[in-house]
């Protein structure tokens, strides 16, 4: 091979550079992030692994219900009225963005614009 | 082979003209409308669920709503009455979290106060009696029943809800501005600057959310409190001065109709046709 002195360390420096968030991690994806879980609620408006994975599609569906639709009514789980609103029935038990939302908003490298507009509130 | 080749040719040629031209001449046949026209009947039902059209009719900006929710401001009491229309206006920026920049180019209003003649400009100024010259108008969005801005938004952004409020969706304002162009009454504002530089975020209302650089806002005559059964924000700060009317002007029984009944009353621009909800005696 021509020039195998300069092809092979690049080759090297190449697939090292490449591969360097799985060598500087040593291989681990680093801690799940662990969200802090509301103390004055226990039950969500869904089970915990469908809001996991669905709440983005829930809150699209509650917006277009409310805001195109016009249901502003609340709704009922399990004899606990709630309004579909981010700000409104989330936010109430989710007190924090940060402690909650952020984390795995965070660790997942998502950046939802919900946050352009709506808003935790900031402690006085 | 060049035969086979030809005959390929037109059969494909002819598959396509009829799969382009084919639907078009069997609507129009069908409807005996022009294709534009079938359209538009369609474009204004944008409200039913699942964009299902509820019902055809000829072209029109909005389709008529079972309620028609709308307003009677009484001038005579908000003159008895001082600081009661500022009342209101502090009332509706606190709940609706709208910004203020303290200048007028990046103003955002949903109710303001302005004199008599630019208000009413299609009536007589001449002469005008001391009231007129005296007091300024409490305006806000007209929730007209023939919205010309919702004809003109390219993205149903903002649209005319079931009761009557023409409401606003700023998940889908692109910001074009064309809502603005097109309502005679000022009643929109652009947001040339993060709302969020003009509000205090550590005293706002944390039941509604702030907008965004870009999109456009107007009053929407409360409609998320009006959804759960409560009266705008503005009505209930006149307190039982009956300042404000709010009802359904599809009710004939309505408090509403009866007091446009028995009081005349005027609406801004009615020559242009956008019906507003919105009557005012001054
Ligand atoms: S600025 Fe927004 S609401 Fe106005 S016409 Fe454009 S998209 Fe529609
Ligand atoms: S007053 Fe202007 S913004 Fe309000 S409904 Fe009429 S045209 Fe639209
Ligand atoms: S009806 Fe509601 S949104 Fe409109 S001006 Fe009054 S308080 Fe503001």
């Amino acid at each position: 091979m021509y020039d195998s002195g300069k092809i092979i360390p690049g080759l090297i420096i190449f697939v090292l550079f490449v591969t360097f968030p799985v060598w500087y991690n040593h291989g681990d994806a680093g801690a799940v992030p662990k969200p802090e879980m509301p103390k004055n609620a226990k039950k969500c408006v869904l089970p915990v692994a469908q809001m996991r994975a669905e709440h983005m599609q829930l809150l699209l569906d509650w917006r277009d219900e409310v805001l195109r639709q016009g249901e502003w009514g609340f709704i009922t789980i399990d004899g606990k009225p709630f309004q579909r609103s981010l700000q409104n029935a989330c936010l109430k038990c989710h007190t924090s963005k940060k402690k909650f939302c952020d984390k795995c908003h965070i660790y997942a490298a998502v950046n939802p614009y919900c946050w352009d507009c709506h808003f935790a509130r900031v402690k006085k | 082979m060049d035969k086979k080749r030809r005959e390929f040719l037109k059969i494909a040629g002819i598959s396509t003209l009829a799969g382009l031209g084919g639907t078009a001449v069997i609507d129009r046949l069908a409807t005996g409308a022009s294709p534009a026209r079938a359209r538009a009947a369609y474009e204004i039902n944008s409200l039913s669920p699942a964009g299902q059209p509820k019902e055809k009719g000829p072209a029109k900006a909005a389709a008529k709503t079972s309620q028609r929710l709308g307003l009677v401001i009484d001038m005579r009491k908000f003159n008895a009455n001082p600081g009661l229309a500022e009342k209101c206006i502090k009332t509706c920026d606190f709940l609706h979290n709208i910004p203020h920049f303290n200048n007028k180019k990046d103003e955002v209003k949903w109710v303001w106060l302005t004199g008599y003649e630019n208000a009413f400009q299609e009536h007589s100024h001449y002469y005008r009696n001391e009231t007129l010259e005296k007091n300024q108008v409490l305006l806000l969005c007209n929730q007209c029943d023939d919205p010309p801005c919702v004809r003109a938004c390219p993205t149903k952004a903002t649209f005319k809800a079931k009761n009557g409020i023409v409401a606003q969706d700023y998940h889908r304002c692109i910001g074009c501005r064309f809502c603005m162009a097109a309502c005679p009454y000022g009643s929109r504002s652009f947001n040339w600057r993060d709302p969020r530089g003009g509000l205090d975020m550590k005293h706002i209302n944390p039941e509604y959310p702030t907008r965004m650089r870009g999109v456009v806002e107007k009053c929407t005559m409360c409609v998320e409190r009006v959804g759960i059964g409560k009266l705008p924000a503005c009505v209930e700060a006149t307190g039982d001065t009956k300042a404000m009317i709010f009802g359904d002007l599809n009710d004939a029984n309505s408090e509403i109709r009866k007091f446009l009944k028995e009081n005349y009353t005027i609406q801004r621009k009615p020559s242009l046709g956008t019906h507003p909800s919105v009557f005012y005696i001054v």
